[in-house]
């Protein structure tokens, strides 16, 4: 647990960074900071591996004050990814991995081993590990700096923008796979970024930064999303908090309609769309009404799937809207063809799902 | 070349006092601009200090410097210390800048995320940030080494300038051969110990060859 009660980072220049800051980052959590450019995102990060020393106020972690730790000791247990990884370029994959344990002292054969199991564990080949920095893209790098930053550990991980220097397609990846870990690690994450989207999918609770250092709002992303406090937060959400604010209300009770199936062969339908079957009732796609049989030339591909009872009200109303019948396919936990659901049935739905979340 | 021949003990007497006479100052020289030049880099009054200091060294007439060297620094006019002194005073004044400019261009980003990491000052200093300068320290150091090689003939007017004596006798006893000859020695060796620096530079920074990724980007997923 990370915990800053009252505290304030004014620079010598006189610039207030960060403004009598109260927060807990709760442990086995991530907590997002995110906020415009300026707004002491950074500063209030590197106060807790005392990068930067608190001016007021007192910053805790795991119940211990950081200004009574040794430095260098505080941060070799504190893990830290930032954009670009800032990897040594004249070091291995391997052995920048290893750079933590052996500071700490551990031997260079066992640190590398520990090094080449990260290396996995972040979806890293380890061919690349004799390879230096630069023959790396990107992405692999950040995979790199997140191995790094997990090799001795740490029960604590700090992010500072670590994704943001990659395309979108890689970003979304190295996302996916951060929630992955952390489902496996449950380590306490402080994770930065300037992207709302990126907050609130990862965050298990937000907390949103006003220039001057000031904390705005700090909730749990759905509740960001539907019921932010003021203008500001309303605008920095953004305009379609809305419908993104769907995607945190929970749908089992979305009723599932009738599907037109049919099978590779079958004659075409005689009105509407059907979904294409194959042989183990899993969608191949949708055929329209025709003559003739289903033929592979005949199927349009689907939209996106509703896995029922894991999915939310967006991933339901997405597959709706995607699908060329209007018609969503409601999948089981195996990918088998469940039902059918609509737009309409997702709105309806959507008062009570609102009731259960704000309960 | 005859000349050479039938005078090669001379020769190679000459050719290794030459060497130790120029090397020695360049190593000394090295050895005291490092901590100076990452004095230069961490503080500014350290930077204003060492690198006003060392541009006004620089500029000093190398013959000047032989000559006033004794009594500042107690030794007897003919001794071989003044050509080393001087010479490591030339070396050092040219390698502080070099160093100081080698460690200010270690990104920011490195030197931090190392700090981050639980790093403590000297043991970042020596692991990572001099690392990272070495090909810029080792560029100054070619200049270095081929200067203080030429530098050291100048020697030969207080008796000790290796080569260089070779110069002076080959004038004074009209043998142009033995000039000529130390000439081509002087540069000979110029060559030689500038393509051994590059040689260690190069196995000192196997990463500055690593090619580019030829795989391109990271595929989403792409994993195993
Ligand atoms: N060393 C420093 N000296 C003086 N002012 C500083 C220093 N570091 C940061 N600041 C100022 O403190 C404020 C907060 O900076 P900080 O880096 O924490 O912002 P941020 O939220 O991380 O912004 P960004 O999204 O651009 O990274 C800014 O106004 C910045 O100019
Ligand atoms: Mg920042």
């Amino acid at each position: 647990m990370i915990e800053f009660r009252g505290v304030t980072k004014r620079f010598p220049d006189g610039t207030v960074a960060v403004d009598d800051l109260d927060l807990v980052a709760e442990r086995g959590r991530i907590t997002v900071f995110v906020g415009p450019s300026g707004c002491g995102k950074t500063t209030s990060l590197r106060m807790i591996n005392r990068m930067v020393e608190p001016s007021a106020g007192r910053l805790e972690v795991d119940g211990r004050d950081v200004l009574s730790a040794d430095p260098a000791e505080l941060r070799r247990g504190i893990g830290y990814v930032i954009q670009q990884a800032g990897l040594f370029p004249h070091r291995t994959i391997v052995d920048n991995i290893a750079t933590v344990p052996m500071l700490l002292g551990r031997g260079r054969r066992a640190a590398r081993d520990r090094a080449r199991e990260l290396m996995e564990t972040v979806g890293l080949d380890v061919s690349m590990a004799g390879r230096y920095p630069a023959q790396l893209s990107g992405g692999q790098q950040q995979r790199v700096g997140v191995a790094r930053a997990l090799a001795a550990d740490p029960p604590v991980l700090l992010m500072d923008e670590p994704f943001s220097a990659v395309d979108p397609v890689v970003r979304e990846s190295l996302q996916d796979e951060l929630l992955r870990l952390q489902s496996e690690l449950g380590k306490t994450i402080v994770f930065v970024t300037h992207d709302i989207d990126e907050a609130v999918k990862l965050g298990d609770r937000v907390a949103v930064f006003r220039v001057g250092g000031r904390l705005a709002q700090y909730d749990e992303p759905g509740v960001l999303l539907s019921r932010p406090v003021d203008d500001f937060v309303d605008t920095f959400v953004g305009r379609d908090r809305g419908y993104r604010g769907l995607g945190f209300l929970t749908s089992d009770t979305i009723p599932l309609g009738p599907l037109d199936m049919v099978s590779m062969g079958d004659p075409l339908p005689d009105d509407g769309w059907a979904v294409v079957l194959d042989g183990t009732g899993r969608p191949l796609g949708w055929v329209a009404a025709g003559d003739g049989p289903v033929t592979e030339d005949t199927v349009v591909p689907g939209g996106s799937l509703y896995p029922v009872g894991s999915g939310s009200l967006r991933g339901a109303l997405d597959a709706a809207l995607s699908s060329p019948s209007g018609q969503g396919v409601a999948v089981d936990a195996e990918g088998r063809v469940a039902g059918s659901v609509t737009a309409d049935a997702v709105l309806a739905a959507l008062p009570a799902a609102r009731d259960d979340s704000a309960a | 070349m005859d000349w050479v021949l039938r005078n090669s003990g001379l020769v190679l007497e000459l050719t290794r006092e030459h060497l130790v006479l120029s090397l020695l100052p360049v190593l000394l020289g090295l050895v005291l601009a490092i901590p100076l030049g990452w004095l230069a880099n961490r503080r500014s009054w350290g930077r204003t200090l060492t690198l006003n200091a060392a541009g006004f060294l620089y500029t000093l007439p190398s013959l000047a410097l032989f000559v006033f060297l004794p009594p500042i620094i107690g030794t007897r006019i003919l001794d071989p210390l003044n050509v080393i002194v001087a010479l490591t005073v030339y070396v050092l004044a040219l390698l502080v800048r070099t160093v100081a400019d080698g460690l200010s261009a270690v990104p920011e980003r490195i030197v931090d995320s190392a700090t981050a990491m639980g790093f403590r000052p000297v043991r970042r200093f020596l692991a990572v940030e001099l690392p990272i300068a070495v090909p810029v320290i080792v560029a100054g150091l070619r200049v270095a080494a081929v200067s203080s090689i030429s530098l050291v003939t100048v020697g030969s007017v207080i008796g000790f300038g290796g080569l260089g004596k070779m110069f002076t006798e080959g004038f004074q006893r009209e043998i142009p051969q033995q000039t000529v000859a130390g000439i081509v020695l002087v540069l000979l060796l110029a060559l030689v110990v500038d393509a051994l620096l590059v040689l260690a530079g190069r196995l000192l920074t196997p990463w500055e060859r690593a090619q580019q990724p030829t795989a391109g980007r990271a595929r989403p997923g792409a994993r195993r």
